[in-house]
């Protein structure tokens, strides 16, 4: 078998550039304002008639209220954002999903549909078969019901488009990469589906025609996937880790755009985990994004 | 190392050094792309690793969990190349161990835990080359990493080892230095409001002493925030342009 192996010091580095800092940034401990007309957001707090910061980043006002924003931090969940989860416990009448927010996310029984369609009788018998329908290392999409009092997540996933995920791969990136969107589902013209979720949990898989899939997605289809399809998701996958090392924001375009961007270098699936390879693609992205915005 | 003094009579330490001076500090963060927040941090020799999980789920037994903060798990470890003579475990002995409870108190008394209620933070440290000041290198980088992991905290900790010789105070003492029996003062502190939040002590110092020690300390650990806050700011304005933003 062949192996790639290159030194470290004759991979080009990067330029070294001067980042401008950009205005109201803070860091820990600095302090905001000593006014004492302004409410405490997120990301400060107030001791002695002073508003500091408590994370590094930048400021945002809206009225009397001061927030900062950490660049990077654990999703914070909103009502109503799609999210891919793992199931990591079964619990009473629940499961335990990890949405790789601050405490795990809870499925309540009632607030899913059955295989079928068919309506949930408040019986033993359903709460027993629990483990059938979705068990521990299970995948899900769902969407975030309510904020318990604690941050704690509900989810639910009462519509069909949410359900069981059968075969295809998982990203994990940053939820900050990730913005608020009115769909978080894409069917790419390249033959697969990404699901975006807030979270940065991001699900490739190929596309699969609508209408046989009317079970609520409880029923995985495990029959083998073509090499083709196969290829199409590992290189988005592939594609969404570049975008991913390179902060590049995630939405539905700039991944085609980088997918696109492969293809036209000709690159192998693999070759595009190498680094230089990696920013040639993420550039090339980056730049046809600004023209034709 | 006897014969050897600590500081020469033109006022020069072994390494060349001036007794307020500190060694060079190299710092980056964001080292690993799994980890929630990472840090790597060099001051001179003693080079050390850290990484934060979390917030998230308490893991292992659910006893743990607080229900009005979270739980802070702190792990150091020193890799076993890392000393001159090759350790037998890189975890787990007495010295670790109290290493450990020393970072779980000083970074309870920093980060915002009540904003977290039943969740785990977890901090892991460790030390790739020992050249003294071990136990202020790693709480400088675990500072790094909680910052790049985007949890709340009062303020930087910024630690700093200082010696006291022959009415000298040394700051940032290196491993010859610690090998020569000084007293040694480890201080972790906030820099902004000046308040202490660990302070150790290996050895007899006169009381008259004291306070010249602490200011010295103070200084150097005000010094150390000044390094760090300028990677910090540097690391954000990057990412910061990355993410598209002018």
């Amino acid at each position: 078998m062949a192996v790639d192996l290159r030194l470290s010091c004759r991979i080009k580095q990067k330029p070294t550039t001067i980042y401008k800092e950009p205005d109201h940034l803070v860091t820990p401990g600095d302090v905001i304002t000593t006014d004492t007309g302004f409410m405490r957001g997120h990301g400060t707090y107030m001791e002695d008639d002073k508003l500091y910061a408590s994370v590094a980043g930048t400021v945002e006002r809206v009225n009397k209220l001061i927030c900062v924003q950490p660049l990077k931090s654990r999703y914070s969940g909103e009502v109503g954002d799609v999210v891919v989860g793992r199931i990591a416990e079964v619990g009473q009448k629940r499961w335990k999903v990890d949405t790789n927010s601050r405490l795990d996310s809870a499925l309540l029984l009632s607030s899913v549909n059955l295989p079928g369609g068919e309506l949930r009788r408040k019986t033993a018998e359903d709460e027993l078969m629990m483990r059938q329908y979705l068990s521990e290392g299970d995948l899900i999409s769902a969407e975030v019901q309510a904020v318990f009092h604690d941050g704690a997540l509900s989810l639910h996933t009462r519509s069909l488009k949410y359900g069981k995920l059968s075969q295809g791969t998982l990203v994990k990136v940053s939820p900050s990469l990730v913005k608020r969107r009115k769909t978080h589902f894409h069917n790419l013209p390249c033959g697969a589906s990404v699901i975006v979720g807030n979270n940065g949990y991001i699900w490739i898989s190929p596309t699969v025609n609508e209408e046989a899939d009317s079970t609520g997605g409880f029923v995985q289809d495990l029959n083998p996937v073509a090499t083709a399809d196969r290829e199409v998701v590992a290189r988005l996958h592939n594609c969404i880790l570049a975008m991913a090392r390179h902060r590049m924001m995630l939405s539905d375009t700039s991944i085609i755009y980088t997918y696109e961007a492969s293809l036209a270098i000709g690159s192998l699936v693999k070759d595009l985990l190498k680094p230089e390879m990696e920013s040639e693609v993420v550039t090339m992205a980056r730049e046809r994004l600004e023209t034709e915005s | 190392m006897a014969g050897v003094e600590v500081v020469s009579e033109q006022g020069f330490r072994t390494d060349g050094r001036k007794p307020n001076e500190l060694r060079r500090i190299r710092c980056k963060q964001g080292v690993f792309s799994h980890a929630d927040g990472s840090a790597y941090i060099e001051q001179g020799n003693t080079k050390v690793l850290a990484t934060v999980y979390g917030p998230h789920e308490i893991r292992g037994s659910r006893s743990k969990a607080l229900h009005d903060r979270a739980y802070v798990n702190c792990q150091f470890s020193m890799a076993t190349f890392s000393t001159g003579e090759r350790k037998q475990r890189p975890r787990g002995d007495r010295k670790s161990t109290e290493m450990t409870m020393h970072m779980k108190q000083t970074f309870e008394a920093t980060i915002l835990t009540q904003l977290y209620p039943r969740s785990q933070i977890d901090i892991f440290v460790e030390v790739l080359q020992a050249d003294g000041g071990n136990f202020a290198a790693c709480v400088n980088a675990a500072t790094l990493a909680l910052i790049d992991a985007g949890i709340p905290l009062k303020d930087y900790v910024c630690a700093c080892t200082v010696g006291f010789v022959d009415d000298v105070t040394i700051v940032d003492i290196n491993h010859l230095e610690e090998t020569n029996h000084i007293a040694e003062f480890t201080v972790a502190m906030l820099p902004k409001s000046e308040q202490f939040v660990m302070l150790e002590m290996s050895s007899r110092l006169h009381l008259d002493h004291l306070s010249k020690v602490m200011d010295m300390a103070t200084k150097a650990c005000k010094d150390v925030h000044l390094v760090l806050d300028r990677a910090v700011r540097d690391h954000v304005s990057e990412v910061w342009q990355q993410l598209g933003n002018t």
